[in-house]
């Protein structure tokens, strides 16, 4: 990707190679120039936790945070992702950073099918990171794209509001 | 829904991008924050054989004050219009329309350059150009250029653009404090397309309006200024009977287009609505 | 056995507590598996060419520049799929008359509407297949399309299906006591025309299946996000000619369902015909675009409907028309008759009176077919008789309150049977009337509005009672010839470390079915419910049985989790009782132990009864043999159905000069006999009243003259997002059935039932200053602008 001169027009198929830190971990992965980010992660990095919805932004179950900030995976190709960190629901998991959020909508059942969850916690945890005391409307308000067919939102929204509540309670901050 | 096949160039220059685009024979897209972009693709509406990502050319970065204007970067996105210090002391409308445009994580990858770019006639931004009087600067293959947001949307997803020209930079007067401004928009769901909208900038002495500019979106076929409404308040003190006569003159200054779900009566009934809550918090504003 | 079903103090009582679901826990952590998420070896991806026409005749198909690009390992057309299965016709037999055309996986000579999948193609990747369909050119002759109801029925018009002798799907007719008499009669009557827009299930996971045909052992594996595994297992092997033995179907986490995943789709028989032809596993994941266009769709229906009351309010009558459009096919094997079927018998279901006169009529029109879908038919009758009743409540000058507790069957009146000959067991409207009244504090949200509407803020408050049919028996289904099981099937076994398996046919989208399930058994064997592991979704794994829709999954799937636990408990005591020298009526089980059952003294941990019954048979007496797997089977007796009730209200505001409703509040009394799990029924209330409130303001399949559809996707077809619904209150009326000893009954369509209609009257309530109604849904600021005449 140094010039254009290389740029092979002819061949628009052709697999370029693209370079991530995943969840921590520097990832290197051959990509078509028009696989998006979503279907990378799920096919080619097999993080399956990031789901496709509708593929044009309009329901959340896709969102992943990119360079820290939560983004839709289907709404962007790998290739333009070369060089970020991505952090997929699995990384988020595992360095525990969700395990309030995952916890507490554990124990209100703020999911059902579950396809929606891991954008609902990627949403929730932008939020909380920005807002410390969000209202019910504001976590609504947050929650705006992010579509869930099962729940009616009501638990999701108990949970994000008793997790701000908690974390200000335990000294504030994520 | 899977976009055909393209090629890919990731520009580090404006020039770069330029010469890119020249020779794919502009059978190329610039793209940023592509959250528009990259549905089309996806439903094969569009099919370039290049994609030029201009989101890593630094010049087309940053917000600041030059002379009287702000600067701001065609890739500033539409979350920083929430979180820049600089848009919400010097361009406040465009603070106020930020949080309706789309949901959260769009506005965070999304852009102000794209977004005038696309000139989606039911996006706020491209609109409130129109209302802060801002120039677009504009790069190409014969070289700078700024065009006033006026002259800038011409018909639906049609602008001034020329085909391998982008858009680096909008230009805004910086707000100042004898100005007023009011934005609202009327949408079925939080972050949807809205039925109506509107944003107005005002300058005013006293109770008296001197100057003023209200743009409407989701009107028809471009973001529209509505200067028979304008010349009505020009002079005038915001009362209740002023208002009304700006909302009788509407239907002279719109020509909303027959839509399955909103006919033009309606278009143009809520636009009035609008356009009279609007005013009247701009007189209460005082 | 004799201890009450929810005493919460006894120790593993868990019937009737809130519990979290255990496997939630995998969902929050990314780690569900779907079936989009599936990857095989030697996997190959579909994707079909759709029809751009409503209704047209397939001319020739060019595959060939298809068939050339790289990647691509099949082109296969309606012909290539129709020599390997089997037609299927949407019909059954007890809807007398019923008529539909047969279908196939893709059409032979005909498309009936667009977006109808026409061409497959099977690929390397989703992407590649996508270039293939570009490059095929099919040429079509344009047929007259039928849209519209009206043109639907004129005589002499358009045919969906030419050489038949019009449009007419079915058409059923009820009339019991003497209706005419009542209205002519009646001291009032109040009539009205109401619209239900067509919608659709939109489940975040989009349809998605990966079939796996191996030719070497005439086998046949279908990963299927579905309801239904049996049925499919069923339906695969008797249109593809594969012995039963053969065909195994898995539904493992599913995205979503609502009734939508368990009808027969051209795509999916389509997919198990390209494994054939290839002997690979072969992927189909409907993308959102594809998802509008060929998911079942619902409702769209017009209902002319009249009540007839005498001077003091007191319903005398009924009269009802129902005409439904229903696409160009009956849905198979469920058919699409049901819904307006429900409709029709449903009306005025929580109300004492006996003349009742209603006929159904179903059409065909050149649109994706419509079937179940959440509160099948529900929504509509409901919105009907409670509109009616609040119109007729109008006219008379009583509170909407006041007409109902008037007219309601009263709690102690039951069994009951309705005019439309639906039995009820037992009821409870006018506990759940007296409850929302105090929920909803009704005299203080009056005088509210009565305040807010003197500074120009029209707020509107509006209720529905209504009734719902859960637990269905064969009377649903298999009277009609479907192989559609309404029986459910379990096998429990205690395992060699002393835990406990439940293989059941009940099947889990969420709602919580493996968590009541582990509920059930853990409760009724003594067991804490971590020792329990509940598995589903799997043919070749758990018996046969109908599986989870028409909210069956708790009150029949649950008693056959319950009847089996109590046979694999008298098991297990009539070993212990052998190695203890004691009477197994003498012994109980609490937290894993056998226990003296009078002293609740610990004898005997459940663990070495399965150690000793496992691997040391030879210290049992002889000529025992432990049987610690049991299986249990258990079908429904007694009534047809098992009905619940309950009532909703809401409260809004309407902004009169813009049309926009905000849904403020809404609440719930509901009635599904026993709760095994409140929090988990709450959840299922509180997603289905939003689905409702989406019918009710938002969801519409908006479609052309020409019978395009103008609004699919996600972005043009309004879904209920989080900032435009309410908080919801719940409170709760137990009348358990006795038709089982566990008492439960459906909760999963309550709210979607009401919740349109409390929006339609509240809406209406809030309009009643300016003399304007509506009555079509959804209720868009179209709607409202109009009714106010300000357009």
């Amino acid at each position: 990707m140094s010039g254009f001169d290389e740029t092979p027009l002819d061949e628009a198929d052709e697999t370029v190679r693209v370079r991530f830190v995943v969840n921590g971990r520097k990832v290197a992965c051959e990509v078509a120039p028009r696989d998006t980010l979503v279907d990378c992660l799920r096919d080619k990095l097999e993080l399956t936790g990031t789901h496709a919805g509708c593929e044009m932004g309009a329901c959340g179950a896709c969102l992943v945070q990119i360079d820290g900030r939560a983004v839709h995976s289907c709404l962007m190709y790998a290739v333009q992702a070369d060089g970020a960190a991505i952090n997929t629901i699995e990384g988020l998991t595992e360095s525990g950073v969700l395990g309030d959020l995952q916890a507490e909508f554990h124990r209100r059942n703020a999911l059902q099918c579950g396809f929606c969850t891991p954008g609902m916690l990627v949403t929730a945890q932008e939020l909380l990171s920005r807002m410390t005391q969000p209202s019910r409307d504001e976590i609504r308000d947050a929650l705006s794209g992010n579509y869930c067919r099962c729940t009616g939102y009501e638990a999701i929204v108990d949970a994000i509001d008793a997790v701000a509540k908690a974390r200000s309670e335990g000294g504030g901050g994520a | 829904m899977k976009a055909r096949a393209f090629s890919y160039f990731r520009a580090t220059t404006i020039d770069q991008a330029l010469e890119a685009h020249a020779r794919a024979r502009d059978d190329a897209r610039f793209i940023a924050g592509g959250q528009s972009l990259v549905p089309a693709l996806s439903l094969r509406l569009q099919a370039p054989r290049l994609l030029i990502d201009i989101t890593h050319i630094e010049e087309l970065r940053g917000v600041r004050r030059e002379g009287g204007t702000l600067r701001i970067g065609a890739l500033t996105r539409h979350c920083e219009m929430l979180s820049e210090p600089l848009i919400a002391e010097f361009a406040p409308l465009l603070h106020a329309a930020a949080p309706f445009v789309a949901h959260p994580a769009i506005r965070n990858r999304g852009t102000f350059g794209g977004s005038v770019a696309l000139a989606d006639p039911a996006s706020e931004f491209p609109a409130m150009t129109l209302a802060l009087d801002a120039e677009i600067e504009i790069a190409g293959p014969s070289g700078r250029r700024r065009v006033k947001a006026d002259d800038f949307f011409i018909d639906l997803f049609e602008t001034a653009l020329q085909p391998g020209e982008l858009i680096t930079a909008i230009h805004v007067p910086l707000f100042k404090a004898d100005q007023r401004f009011a934005f609202d928009e009327l949408a079925r769901r939080r972050g949807d397309y809205a039925l109506v909208g509107c944003g107005i900038m005002a300058t005013c002495t006293g109770d008296r309006v001197d100057d003023i500019r209200i743009s409407f979106f989701s009107v028809g076929n471009t973001p529209t200024r509505v200067r028979g409404a304008e010349n009505t308040l020009l002079g005038a003190r915001l009362d209740a009977e002023r208002i009304a006569a700006a909302q009788g003159v509407l239907e002279g200054d719109l020509a909303p287009p027959d839509s399955d779900e909103v006919p033009p009566a309606m278009r143009l009934h809520l636009a009035r609505v609008l356009l009279g809550r609007l005013l009247g918090r701009l007189g209460e504003g005082a | 056995m004799s201890t009450p079903l929810t005493s919460l103090d006894r120790p593993n009582s868990y019937i009737g507590r809130s519990v979290p679901r255990p496997n939630a826990k995998r969902l929050l952590a990314g780690r569900g598996r779907y079936v989009s998420d599936l990857k095989l070896p030697r996997m190959l991806h579909a994707a079909f060419l759709r029809s751009p026409h409503a209704h047209a005749k397939i001319g020739s198909i060019n595959t060939e520049p298809a068939r050339g690009v790289e990647g691509v390992h099949l082109v296969a057309t309606g012909e290539d799929l129709a020599k390997l299965c089997t037609p299927w016709t949407g019909t059954l037999d007890h809807f007398k008359g019923m008529t539909s055309a047969p279908q196939w996986p893709l059409p032979l000579d005909r498309v009936v509407w667009a977006g109808q999948a026409v061409v497959a193609v099977v690929a390397e990747s989703r992407a590649i297949a996508e270039d293939a369909l570009e490059l095929i050119e099919i040429d079509y002759e344009d047929l007259p399309v039928v849209v519209d109801i009206d043109s639907a029925r004129v005589a002499g018009g358009p045919l969906v299906n030419p050489g038949s002798a019009n449009n007419t799907c079915f058409r059923s007719q009820l009339d019991s006591g003497t209706v005419d008499d009542a209205f002519a009669h009646a001291a009032h009557v109040v009539e009205e025309e109401f619209t239900f827009g067509r919608h659709t299930a939109v489940t975040l996971e989009p349809r998605a299946i990966v079939a796996d045909y191996d030719p070497a052992a005439g086998a046949l594996i279908v990963h299927h996000a579905t309801q239904t595994p049996y049925q499919f297992q069923d339906l695969y092997s008797r249109h593809y000619g594969i012995p039963e033995a053969r065909v195994r179907v898995i539904a493992t986490d599913i995205g979503g369902s609502f009734g939508m995943k368990l009808h027969v789709y051209h795509e999916d028989m389509a997919v198990v015909g390209l494994s054939i032809l290839l002997g690979r596993p072969v992927k189909f994941v409907a993308d959102r675009m594809e998802s509008f266009v060929s998911d079942i769709h619902a409702r769209d229906h017009r209902v002319r409907a009249r009540m007839a009351l005498d001077a003091k309010g007191e319903i005398l009558a009924m009269d009802v028309l129902d005409l439904t459009a229903i696409g160009a096919f009956s849905t198979y094997p469920r058919t699409s008759v049901v819904e307006g079927n429900q409709v029709i018998r449903l009306i005025g279901a929580p109300y004492r009176f006996r003349n009742y006169r209603a006929t159904l009529e179903v059409i065909f029109q050149n649109k994706v077919q419509t079937s179940q879908y959440r509160a099948v038919g529900h929504p509509i009758a409901c919105a009907v008789t409670e509109r009616l009743m609040d119109m007729a409540a109008s006219k008379i000058g009583l509170d909407p309150f006041a007409i109902r507790a008037q007219n309601v069957i009263p709690d102690d009146a039951y069994p009951q049977t309705s005019p439309t000959g639906y039995r009820f067991e037992a009821l409870s409207h006018q506990a759940c009337l007296k409850r929302l009244h105090e929920i909803m504090d009704y005299d203080g949200l009056r005088a509210e509005q009565a305040d807010l509407r003197k500074r120009g803020i029209y707020r509107g408050i509006g209720i529905a009672a209504f009734v719902e049919i859960t637990n269905p028996s064969p009377a649903f289904y298999g009277v009609g010839g479907a192989r559609i099981s309404s029986q459910d099937g379990a096998i429990l076994s205690l395992t060699p470390s002393g835990e406990v398996r439940c293989m059941i046919s009940v099947t889990e989208q969420g709602q919580g079915t493996e968590a009541i399930i582990s509920q059930i058994v853990a409760d009724q064997l003594g067991v804490a419910q971590e020792h329990v592991k509940v598995i589903t979704g799997d043919t070749e794994v758990t018996p046969h049985g109908g599986a989870t829709w028409a909210c069956r999954g708790a009150g029949i799937g649950g008693e056959t989790a319950l009847q089996a636990t109590r046979a694999l408990k008298r098991n297990i005591l009539e070993i212990a009782a052998l190695i203890l020298q004691e009477q197994p009526s003498a012994l109980d089980i609490i937290d894993g132990e056998v226990v003296d059952a009078a002293t609740r003294k610990p004898r005997l941990p459940i663990a070495e009864i399965a150690r000793i019954a496992y691997f040391r048979s030879d210290t049992l007496p002889p000529g025992t043999q432990a049987q610690l797997t049991v299986s249990h089977h258990f079908a429904p007796q007694g009534y047809p159905f098992a009905f619940t009730n309950g009532i909703q209200g809401c409260v809004l505001d309407v902004d009169v000069e813009t049309g926009l409703v905000k849904l403020l509040k809404h609440f719930i009394v509901e009635d599904c006999g026993r709760v095994i799990n409140p929090m988990l029924v709450d959840e299922q209330l509180r997603g289905g009243i939003v689905q409702g409130l989406g019918a009710a303001l938002f969801e519409e399949c908006r479609y052309s003259d020409t019978g395009q559809l103008m609004n699919g996707s996600l972005a043009d077809y309004l879904v209920p997002m989080p900032m435009e619904m309410p908080d919801i209150v719940i409170a709760h009326v137990e009348t358990p059935t006795a038709d089982t000893v566990l008492g439960a009954k459906g909760v999963g369509e309550a709210g979607t039932a009401a919740a349109s209609a409390c929006v339609l009257n509240a809406v209406n309530d809030a309009l009643a200053p300016f003399d304007a109604t509506i009555n079509s849904m959804p209720i868009t600021p179209a709607k409202v602008l109009k009714a106010l005449k300000r357009l």
